[in-house]
């Protein structure tokens, strides 16, 4: 049957989104056991409809935009799924499952683009691609984790108790999050970009030409290495800090979207 | 197989009387079987809290007979006049009775509306009547019933979520914070009453240290080894707010004992690490600016009660939740219930049907002279079977019958026609 694992994958990820959204209002751990159970389905339904539109277009799914953006939600779910299990809390996932669900659905459902067969850039090339993805989608947990937590601090700050307060997880464990997040997404991108710089020397024997995606590319490690110090060690600590993390992330959407389709030479669409 | 209960409660009953009429484990073995060597009751529990005593029973005869029998023994029991029982206590049967007990263990029926602690006092009750065997299927199977409620209503309504004390709301809320509070100190300023519960609280929420500093050191010296806490002498703020990440004010001034620029100097000292300050002081213990201070979180005494009563109003709306819970479980016991009376329905039946064949056969057969023993087992056999088959039909439908009602109903009528003026089983 022609798109199987699209539908399933739609189904899954619609279905846990619910039953996080439920989780969050009811309180109800069955609920949450479900909506784990239902994304961890999703991912894998996902990853056999990235693996059936690649072959269907006989390219990598990094090659256009659509799949670079499945790709990306594909990793978000997965990061979040590590951070799930790794800090035992579900609370946050009513918040990234619509990132998730969006990307999935703008990718799959767009029309295709013409697109020439891919050419054979080896494995250096695919980890630099996937590593950099995977570092953009650990960033985005970040600034989602980095939003909840701003509105539980504000609510806890003015004293205001409604009822999503007794739900979410504790500051505590927002900033946790955000920072696991951040150091998944600065190792991914370190080394994707490591690899990226060899793989253009293998290509054009140089290490380095000026490419302004290099620039900002580098700017973001920065920015992300200065949170990750900043958050738990200096008076930044608490909201300071997420403001950071908020505000590193409009850089990364930048690097996507004014630097990758106006400036760079060689970054289309990651 | 008729359920009865018999008790009273903090709201039928004033404490004396409940004080009077509460059972030791060692009374509730007694009692229950003291109820069943007189015959009153065939399986009995005794549930006794300092708010409730209640005896629940399986009657030997039928529940409204027995009830009377068991209010004069448990009169006899405590030597308490039945006058002053009577009008404290309460009676329920069969249906009554099992919805009473359902509500009960999902806290709908406690003081405080779904508190916790009675799930653990009726498994314990159970755990106990079921050791010494005085239970048997039928209240085996009810207070397995009541445990399953117990566990539903906490896990899948809001009930005992939230706080619902000043004391307990400022422990949740530094819980909001900081998460678990076994790696945090707590620091409490002031020895009297209200410290004492939230130091209470703080341990049962295993809060890592504590430390205790009040004016009196003789008070907060007693108040730190009930509590296993360390004294602070009064006064000294930078040492004790350098390490702590919870601060609960309580002590009788007329200023604010922690000013403002107290608090600023100790978050630079503590590199802004968050403090949670529960300020329950009237006048208040800790200016009010100091909540602007960066990465200061301060509740008083107003805030945390105005949150106890949104908690208190919280509750009350899941009560009809918890009550649809309950009315399915009283459902599911009683379809049981009704399944295992027509079992012994139609045990009563057969055996009623055979001992009729056995007359009849005997007075027939006996005037036809020509029979041998042969034919006359084949002629019973053969009549054997059409009775079976006849029973076999009506009992099958009735097993099947889904709606509740209607099944109780038709095992009532059977009995009443073809076992009235009969013992029940």
């Amino acid at each position: 049957m022609p798109h199987l694992f699209l539908f399933l994958t739609i189904l899954a990820y619609s279905l846990s989104l619910a039953s996080y959204v439920r989780l969050l209002y009811s309180g109800r751990e069955t609920a949450g056991r479900i909506a784990t159970a239902l994304l961890a389905l999703g991912l894998i339904t996902h990853y056999f409809a990235l693996l059936e539109r690649a072959r269907g277009l006989h390219t990598v799914p990094y090659h256009d935009l659509y799949g670079s953006m499945s790709l990306f939600g594909w990793l978000l779910a997965l990061t979040y799924l590590t951070l799930e299990v790794y800090l035992r809390q579900r609370s946050v996932g009513a918040f990234v499952l619509p990132f998730v669900l969006g990307f999935f659905l703008a990718a799959h459902l767009a029309p295709a683009d013409r697109l020439s067969p891919t050419p054979a850039h080896g494995p250096v090339f695919a980890f630099h691609v996937t590593l950099s993805i995977l570092a953009y989608a650990a960033f985005a947990l970040s600034f989602v984790v980095s939003l909840i937590f701003l509105v539980q601090n504000r609510f806890l700050r003015n004293r205001k108790m409604a009822g999503l307060v007794w739900r979410l997880p504790s500051l505590e464990l927002l900033e946790r999050m955000s920072r696991a997040s951040v150091l998944i997404g600065l190792i991914s991108i370190a080394i994707g970009t490591v690899l990226g710089f060899i793989w253009v020397d293998r290509l054009t024997g140089q290490y380095w030409y000026y490419d302004p995606k290099y620039v900002i590319t580098l700017l973001v490690l920065l920015l992300y290495a200065m949170y990750w110090l900043l958050a738990r060690t200096t008076a930044w600590r608490g909201a300071r800090a997420s403001r950071l993390c908020i505000f590193n992330f409009v850089v990364v959407v930048l690097s996507f979207t004014v630097v990758n389709l106006y400036l760079s030479h060689s970054h289309r669409y990651f | 197989m008729e359920i009865v209960l018999v008790g009273l409660n903090h709201r039928t009953a004033p404490l004396e009387v409940r004080e009077r009429v509460s059972f030791t484990a060692e009374q509730a073995r007694r009692a229950s079987g003291e109820l069943r060597a007189r015959g009153l009751l065939e399986e009995t529990l005794v549930l006794s809290t300092c708010n409730r005593s209640e005896v629940y029973g399986v009657a030997r005869e039928t529940a409204r007979e027995c009830a009377p029998g068991v209010t004069s023994f448990l009169s006899e029991f405590h030597s308490v006049g039945a006058d002053i029982l009577g009008s404290s206590l309460y009676h329920h049967y069969d249906r009554h009775a099992v919805r009473h007990l359902f509500r009960l263990s999902g806290g709908l029926d406690s003081m405080m509306l779904g508190e916790a602690e009675i799930l653990g006092q009726v498994r314990e009750a159970y755990r106990f009547a079921h050791e010494h065997g005085a239970t048997g299927p039928v209240l085996n199977r009810l207070f397995q019933g009541a445990l399953e409620v117990g566990k539903r209503i906490r896990t899948e309504t809001e009930l005992g979520a939230r706080p619902m004390s000043v004391a307990a709301a400022g422990v949740k809320l530094a819980e909001r914070i900081f998460g678990k509070l076994s790696d945090r100190t707590a620091l409490v300023l002031g020895a009297g009453t209200i410290s004492e519960q939230v130091v209470a609280m703080l341990r049962h929420r295993g809060v890592g240290n504590l430390l205790v500093m009040n004016r009196s050191q003789e008070h907060a010296e007693s108040l730190a080894q009930r509590f296993g806490a360390r004294v602070i002498e009064w006064g000294r703020w930078e040492d004790a707010l350098l390490v702590s990440d919870v601060l609960v004010t309580s002590v009788a001034a007329n200023q604010p004992v922690l000013p403002k620029s107290v608090l600023e100097m100790a978050m630079n000292a503590r590199g802004n690490r968050a403090l949670f300050a529960m300020d329950l002081g009237l006048p208040r213990n800790i200016e009010a600016t100091a909540a602007d201070v960066y990465n200061v979180y301060v509740y008083n005494i107003d805030d945390l009660s105005g949150i106890v009563q949104q908690n208190r109003e919280a509750r009350e709306s899941e009560v009809p939740r918890a009550e649809s819970i309950v009315e399915e479980h009283v459902g599911k016991f009683l379809s049981w219930q009704a399944s295992v009376e027509l079992v012994g329905l139609v045990r009563d039946l057969r055996a009623r049907v055979r001992e009729e064949r056995g007359s009849f056969l005997r007075a027939r057969l006996d005037s036809i002279g020509h029979l041998t023993e042969g034919q006359r087992q084949e002629i019973e056999t053969l009549v054997d079977d059409v009775l079976e088959k006849l029973l076999i039909g009506p009992a099958e439908r009735l097993r099947g019958e889904r709606e509740l009602r209607r099944k109780i109903q038709n095992v009532e009528a059977l009995r009443d026609l073809f076992l009235s003026g009969r013992e029940k089983p």
